[in-house]
């Protein structure tokens, strides 16, 4: 099983730090979320896993290895940084072969690469003129290659349609199913609910949070339940009297925080109380992302 | 240079066929080696008439000047050109596009990638340049023979030397073209460098302190002239020696490329 442990890793440009201190491990088997506001430094991070970038200080190793050690390196980690790093006047398969034959890949593999993005019908077309989902693709295509067990993607979704949105998001999901530790950075905190089993959470190039998606929701996003009643006004006072707070929400219900359904409930059946709905809201992904990252935002618009 | 030595699973032959792969999947690579026949065989076939017109104006002290050989193979002036921008691109047209972070997450090791570039430019320079100087002075004595006034062929003294030479000069400036690839990083500027140094150092040396005479004897433009003349230039007894100080400016280019490729983020 092949992990990327990330050690007290430091990448300044000048005075800027762009990567402080930051230490974590993308565990196999999982899709790992790499999250933070634009300029955190988790493309930085990734050039400095494949060796892109020479840390400042600190170490990253893959299954214990430096990237540039890795004696085949396409069969054990595979990237996608960016998209646009094709030559544009080269055709999507030759792009593959030349870097299959690089690393002394068969032939075939650039077939099954291009079959597993269902790229075979523009195979023969030049890169320049994909759409960003295809050259996305040809980059997914480029990083399977060597059959890795460790992949990285930057911003994978980014500009893509909601169809190939969902066809990376599916794709992560399986290639994790199949054994691979995969790493997915994303600015889009609701992107990742939905892709990632394990969250690592940066700004400013500090790491802000380590943990499960559950527990990340579950320690950040505080829940609230909405309540709907025929006699909103009555039962309000009665559930700031048991310690809840309540605030009015649309179409005359209540927005409670602070019990949970069972309790209010309870509450309810106890005044003799009829409720038409009771429903746990939970807190987005973005509400905890924004409540956690709230100081390490780098530009922040005014009156944000 | 530990890189080219190791034991590495993947061997330097396969990274050298994927940059040959890179180089010949590309029109572009077809358009400049098209246009550099059209253009060195040209210039050679062109330049025939005027030669051979001054030939026949000429004195009997200047016809003992006359070299027939260097006037077929002139066309390397601008056939360097053409062959730096080749040795350019192959390098620079991996920063523009952004696929050397591709190249070099395929290839970590830095110095064995750069190494395949050089021995992919080296090979492909030296081939084109010696059929393109062969085929030049074959044209251009051909054409000299019809309009009547001496010429050379392969057999005769220092003419193999001279077309082979200027071939393998082709070469040279194919590498010293992809280091300034390396060390600018943009096609621009390493162009903008290769042409002042192949053109404008040459043509501004009289305004150079005397001190730089010597080093200007080993600069590329001059070194080219010398090495394609059969009829001894008494300023370079020995061409091949000056050659050999260019390649020496060269090699040190190259060094310098290699120290920047390794270090440098991409």
């Amino acid at each position: 099983m092949t992990t990327i442990a990330i050690r007290g890793l430091t990448k300044r440009y000048g005075p800027e730090t762009a990567v402080d201190d930051l230490s974590f491990t993308v565990e196999p088997g999982q899709v790992t979320g790499f999250l933070g506001p634009n300029g955190a430094g988790k493309s930085t991070t990734m050039k400095m896993i494949l060796g892109l970038a020479a840390p400042t200080r600190g170490t990253v190793t893959i299954g214990g290895r430096r990237y540039a050690d890795l004696p085949v390196p396409l069969t054990e980690v595979g990237a996608l940084l960016d998209a646009g790093a094709v030559h544009g006047a080269r055709k999507a398969r030759d792009h593959l072969l030349a870097l299959a034959v690089s690393n002394g890949l068969p032939k075939r593999r650039v077939d099954e690469a291009l079959a597993r993005t269902g790229l075979e019908g523009v195979a023969d077309k030049r890169a320049g003129g994909f759409s960003l989902g295809m050259r996305q693709r040809l980059g997914i295509a480029a990083a399977l290659l060597g059959d890795p067990r460790v992949l990285i993607f930057d911003e994978p979704v980014n500009g893509l349609d909601p169809e190939g949105i969902r066809w990376v998001r599916d794709f992560m999901r399986s290639l994790a199913r199949e054994g691979r530790s995969v790493l997915v950075s994303s600015h889009l905190m609701n992107e990742m609910a939905l892709t990632a089993d394990h969250l690592v959470v940066i700004g400013k190039g500090r790491l802000i949070a380590d943990t499960g998606m559950g527990e990340f929701m579950r320690s950040n996003g505080k829940g609230t339940v909405l309540v709907r009643t025929a006699e909103p006004d009555a039962f309000a006072p009665l559930l700031t009297a048991a310690g809840a707070a309540v605030r009015e929400g649309v179409e005359s219900s209540l927005v409670v925080s602070g019990m949970d359904g069972g309790e209010i409930g309870k509450l309810a059946a106890y005044h003799g109380i009829a409720l038409s709905e009771l429903t746990p809201q939970q807190a987005s992904l973005e509400d905890a992302f924004m409540e956690l990252t709230q100081d390490s935002i780098e530009y922040q618009g005014a009156g944000a | 240079m530990t890189t080219l030595t190791d034991t590495a699973a993947v061997p330097f032959h396969r990274t050298l066929r994927a940059e040959w792969i890179k180089f010949r999947t590309l029109r572009s690579t077809w358009y400049t080696l098209a246009g550099l026949f059209v253009l060195g065989i040209g210039i050679a076939a062109l330049a025939m008439d005027p030669a051979a017109a001054s030939y026949r104006d000429a004195t009997a002290a200047e016809r003992l000047d006359w070299d027939p050989t260097a006037l077929s193979l002139r066309a390397f002036m601008l056939a360097q050109l053409v062959v730096g921008v080749l040795g350019i691109l192959v390098v620079t047209s991996e920063y523009a596009t952004g696929m050397m972070r591709t190249s070099l997450a395929a290839t970590p090791r830095r110095h064995r990638l750069l190494a395949a570039k050089a021995v992919l430019i080296a090979g492909v320079a030296l081939v084109v340049g010696q059929v393109l100087m062969f085929a030049a002075f074959f044209v251009g004595q051909a054409l000299l023979a019809s309009y009547d006034v001496p010429n050379a062929s392969l057999g005769d003294p220092g003419v193999l030397s001279a077309v082979a030479g200027s071939g393998l000069y082709l070469t040279a400036i194919a590498l010293l073209a992809a280091g300034l690839g390396v060390i600018l990083r943009a096609t621009a500027g390493a162009l903008a460098i290769l042409v002042a140094v192949i053109f404008l150092v040459p043509a501004f040396a009289e305004l150079f302190p005397s001190w730089t005479q010597g080093l200007l004897d080993y600069w590329p433009t001059v070194t080219g002239t010398a090495v394609t003349a059969t009829v001894a230039d008494p300023d370079f007894p020995h061409p091949w020696f000056n050659v050999g100080g260019m390649c020496l400016g060269i090699a040190a280019v190259l060094v310098a490329a290699f120290v920047l490729f390794r270090r440098r983020d991409v």
